[in-house]
């Protein structure tokens, strides 16, 4: 069956990956109407300087654009800022957006991310979450006027802010609920490096605790209750609990929504309807596994590949890429290949832990499906990525690395 | 066609020199380095798409 190619394309998401599927269109020579529509009412602009240079201070909210006018102009858009979708029609295929207007398409691409999980409490001044620009700079400003921070939940995000707010002089009490941060993410070993590094940095980081609420005084967070029946006091709060897929909008589309948008190997959720970026569960071939991902990348990979099997899907090539994540903390950066989740092993194969530089390799199964450095060169992790993208067996591609500081992960 | 590298933004991620190694490679930091600032048309894909896929907006083509 060949469908009339697509004249109409309606891209929901106005950031990364809603931006990369927006230009691949274009450069695939697609020509017809593109609709860009953004719940927030900037240009698309970058996440991850946020929680780093947004948060310290170095860069000005400017350097976050993703493109120049010029460049976005030259993409010729109809791009619709400020107003969010607010509900899918897939029969009909027609999305409506929350001031009522109806957009037809004949290609949809969904790429509306995620948004932070929140904790009773979360309205109370003092408390913030940190996913946009405006939660950037509110957080931003509290922490330029020194004080106390208390940040829930040591993930990459957590972890990040502490840094950042470390650097500024800022108190920071980190609480974690697992014995070790990030240990189900990267093992834990590198974990409790991670860890150590806090330490080091003056953190005062509190982990096997977990917060139960926000205290408050005079209408404004005073700081957080703990399980162990004491509270840290603070000035300012910071939620970093993990997120949750921006789906609600597609309630009652009878589009497949679980933890985001189920698509299939080559990003389809249903006919001419496709998803990229965080909000998006997919079939990943390489690793024989559905996943959703929330990096940077991946969400610009996504949205390429997407609108490529959009406009030519009888040539559609699944969308089966190797994962890579960083994380800039106390200066270090940490960098990872591949699917580290639910690995069986975690085996330190390069540098030392000990001197916060080291390189670890995960297995599943038998195979080799991750690699994470903690300030190592890129050359050292080049050829651990091209072996996770050839699906190396583990023995094969560990042979010759020491063996002594494998860790099996599922106590 | 001419390259221009932010490398201030650069966050060492390594996607253009998967793409392009002919144009891009990366100093021990993992900064990008540009090899060719002025590549001959047969790289201008792999550097468009390179441009696209930088996870810090820090690649850009010029048309003269
Ligand atoms: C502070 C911070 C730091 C990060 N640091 C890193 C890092 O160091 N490394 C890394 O790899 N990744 C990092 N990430 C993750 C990275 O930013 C994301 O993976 C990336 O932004 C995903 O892009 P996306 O386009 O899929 O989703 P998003 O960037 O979340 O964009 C989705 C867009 O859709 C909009 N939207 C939502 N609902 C609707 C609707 N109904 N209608 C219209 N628009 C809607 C949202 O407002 C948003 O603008 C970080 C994220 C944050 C928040
Ligand atoms: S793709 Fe961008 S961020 Fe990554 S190394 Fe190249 S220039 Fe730097």
């Amino acid at each position: 069956m060949t469908a009339a190619p697509p004249r109409r394309i309606v891209v929901v998401g106005a950031s990364a990956a809603g931006l990369s599927a927006a230009e691949t269109l274009r450069r695939q020579g697609y020509d017809g109407s593109l609709t860009l529509v953004g719940r927030e009412p900037h240009p698309p602009y970058d996440r991850p300087p946020l929680s780093k240079q947004i948060l310290d201070g170095t860069w000005e909210p400017e350097r976050v654009r993703l493109r120049s006018p010029a460049d976005l102009d030259a993409l010729g858009l109809d791009l619709r800022l400020g107003v969010p979708a607010a509900a899918l029609a897939p029969a009909a295929r027609t999305v409506t957006l929350a001031d009522g207007t109806e957009l037809g398409y004949d290609g949809l691409i969904i790429a509306t991310g995620v948004r932070p999980r929140r904790l009773p409490g979360c309205g109370t001044p003092g408390v913030h979450v940190l996913r946009d620009l405006k939660d950037a700079l509110a957080l931003r400003e509290r922490l330029a006027a020194g004080g106390r921070l208390v940040v829930v939940g040591a993930g990459f995000l957590g972890a990040e802010v502490a840094s950042a707010a470390r650097s500024l002089g800022v108190a920071v009490t980190l609480v974690e609920p697992s014995p070790v941060p990030l240990a189900h993410a990267v093992g834990r070993q590198a974990g409790a490096q991670l860890a150590r590094l806090h330490r080091d940095n003056g953190v005062d980081l509190r982990t096997g605790t977990k917060a139960t609420g926000i205290t408050t005084g005079a209408g404004r967070a005073t700081g957080v209750r703990l399980d162990d029946g004491t509270a840290v006091v603070a000035d300012d709060v910071l939620v970093a609990v993990g997120s949750a897929p921006n789906t609600d909008w597609l309630r009652g589309s009878g589009l497949p929504v679980g933890d985001g948008v189920e698509c299939d190997r080559y990003g389809a959720a249903a006919p001419g309807v496709y998803a990229a970026g965080d909000v998006a569960r997919w079939y990943n071939p390489l690793f024989g596994t559905r996943m959703r991902v929330e990096h940077r990348t991946n969400a610009a990979e996504q949205g390429m590949a997407v609108a490529r099997n959009l406009l030519d899907p009888e040539r559609a090539r699944p969308f089966a890429p190797v994962p890579y994540f960083w994380s800039d903390q106390y200066g270090l950066r940490v960098q990872a290949f591949g699917y580290l989740r639910g690995h069986d092993e975690a085996r330190v194969v390069d540098g030392t832990p000990a001197d916060g530089r080291f390189l670890v390799a995960y297995r599943t199964g038998d195979r080799l499906t991750g690699a994470l450095g903690v300030g190592m060169p890129p050359r050292a992790l080049r050829p651990w990525r091209a072996a996770i993208a050839a699906a190396a067996d583990w023995r094969t591609a560990t042979a010759g690395s020491p063996d002594g500081a494998a860790e099996p992960s599922r106590a | 066609m001419r390259v221009e590298v932010d490398q201030p933004k650069c966050v060492a991620s390594g996607q253009c020199v998967l793409v392009a190694p002919e144009v891009f490679d990366q100093d021990d930091d993992g900064i990008v380095v540009l090899l060719d600032t002025e590549p001959g048309a047969e790289h201008e894909e792999a550097v468009r798409e390179s441009a696209a896929i930088c996870p810090a907006a820090a690649i850009r083509l010029v048309q003269e």
